[in-house]
């Protein structure tokens, strides 16, 4: 790994102050740190954002839950209150990678990294959070823009992720057997506005399955999408999996989803 | 460069670090404490594991400037007096081991594994073990091990 510049900061306008489009900022590090050794990224400034306390922290309202963004995934993972509230989402946090990674990495930098398997956008789609940054609010339609892209700005930090409370909601996933990212992972969630099906892990970018979304609006169960065909355009096929076969595959989950709501 | 300052199996420790210091490095290179290994260096093989504050992470993906302050065990603090932990006892009473390499990340994350839960199952101490990767065991002596220091502790 080559060498930078460590700076531990203690509030949110220290760390944007000292970002640039040669800096990263360290929450969990567990995509950072592998990727400065690859080679796959090289920074010159690593700003620890994990001192600032109000980033982390869950706050649960009647209608929403807030999580900070340097919240680890083992904090969501064991939270009575998320428990409660959100189980599907407690269950998506204790689903990830193992239970170191889930002692370190973080919910936002799982979501700024926006890998196209990663879980937790699944449930920023399908729990209509909003992603709170030290600028702005942004909604989780628009914050995932494509392959590892988000509509962060430079020197943007994210503050914390609210999500809405859903009347039912399971997320469902294919684990690739050796990192547990989604092979194809299915969020389902029935609020009183409608249904969401988010889906990761089969194209570049998570996104909403609008067809069954509608159809499940209507008539929320697995056997109303049993004669939907699902497109394999635009889904990814490597050596884990296929296009066909991960078309096939958000369909099953989407069913299995909706069983366990 | 950074100071920092660590405890490790209960002796504190201050040195000046290059910034990019994970704590795999300072604990093997510059402390010579090698007892924890390092396989992939990338977070996925679990060789490297030790606990932070009473968690288990994996060295090679932390900072050691990241970590300034906290209180560190390795596979070499496990030892009192000179007598194994028991989950050392079990992994060399029912061969949880044959290279060895794995072993002190089993070990270590398998002791975090029975902070949270006295008696898991097989199931239990299999997912709690997806992040260490053994090459040589094929892992039914690892959860025998495992099992039998849940018996003892
Ligand atoms: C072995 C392994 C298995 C994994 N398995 C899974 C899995 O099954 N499912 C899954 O979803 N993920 C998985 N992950 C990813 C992991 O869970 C982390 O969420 C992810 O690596 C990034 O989070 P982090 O906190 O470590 O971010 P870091 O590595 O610290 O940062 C990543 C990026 O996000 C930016 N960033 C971080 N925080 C903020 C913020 N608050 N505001 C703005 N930008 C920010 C940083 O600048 C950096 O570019 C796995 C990782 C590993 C190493
Ligand atoms: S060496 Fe750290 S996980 Fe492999
Ligand atoms: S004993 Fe050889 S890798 Fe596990």
């Amino acid at each position: 790994m080559k060498t930078f510049n460590y700076h531990s900061v203690k509030d949110v306008k220290e760390a944007s102050k000292l970002s640039s489009s040669k800096s990263a900022f360290l929450a969990g590090g567990m995509t950072t740190i592998p990727s400065m050794k690859l080679g796959l990224a090289n920074y010159k400034d690593i700003i620890n954002i994990k001192g600032i306390k109000k980033l982390s922290g869950i706050k649960v309202s009647g209608k929403t839950v807030t999580i900070g963004s340097t919240t680890r995934h083992a904090e969501v993972a064991n939270s009575k209150e998320i428990k409660k509230a959100i189980p599907s989402l407690s269950a998506l946090a204790e689903g990830i990678g193992d239970p170191q990674v889930r002692n370190r990495g973080t919910i936002g930098g799982s979501i700024a990294n926006n890998d196209p398997a990663a879980d937790y956008p699944s449930a920023c789609i399908a729990l209509n959070a909003v992603i709170h940054t030290n600028n702005r609010k942004i909604d989780a339609e628009k914050f995932f823009r494509g392959m590892f892209e988000t509509s962060l700005k430079s020197g943007e930090i994210i503050e914390s992720i609210e999500f809405a409370i859903p009347q039912k909601s399971s997320y469902q996933k294919y684990p690739n057997p050796a990192s547990r990212y989604a092979i194809v992972g299915v969020y389902v969630a029935k609020h009183k506005s409608g249904v969401n099906v988010a889906v990761t892990g089969a194209k570049s970018c998570v996104y909403n399955d609008k067809n069954l979304s509608d159809i499940l609006s209507k008539n929320f169960s697995a056997d109303a999408i049993n004669n939907t065909k699902i497109s394999a355009s635009g889904m990814n096929s490597d050596i884990h999996a296929s296009a066909d076969y991960r078309a096939n595959m958000v369909k099953v989950f989407a069913k299995k989803a909706v069983e366990a709501c | 460069m950074s100071k920092v300052s660590l405890e490790i199996n209960g002796k504190k420790i201050s040195k000046e670090i290059p910034d990019h210091t994970t704590l795999s490095i300072f604990l093997r290179d510059i402390l010579n404490l090698t007892g924890t290994h390092v396989g992939c260096d990338t977070s996925q093989c679990g060789a490297c594991v030790v606990h932070v504050d009473g968690k288990s992470i994996k060295s090679c993906t932390a900072l050691a400037a990241d970590l300034d302050g906290s209180k560190i065990t390795t596979i070499e603090g496990l030892t009192t007096n000179g007598k194994m932990h028991p989950m050392q006892e079990a992994f060399k009473k029912l061969h949880g081991l044959q290279c060895g390499f794995c072993t002190p990340g089993m070990v270590m994350s398998a002791i975090d594994l029975l902070k949270n839960k006295k008696n898991p199952s097989d199931t239990e101490i299999r997912d709690w073990l997806e992040g260490n990767i053994c090459r040589c065991t094929g892992y039914q002596n690892i959860v025998a091990a495992v099992k039998e220091a849940a018996s003892k502790m």
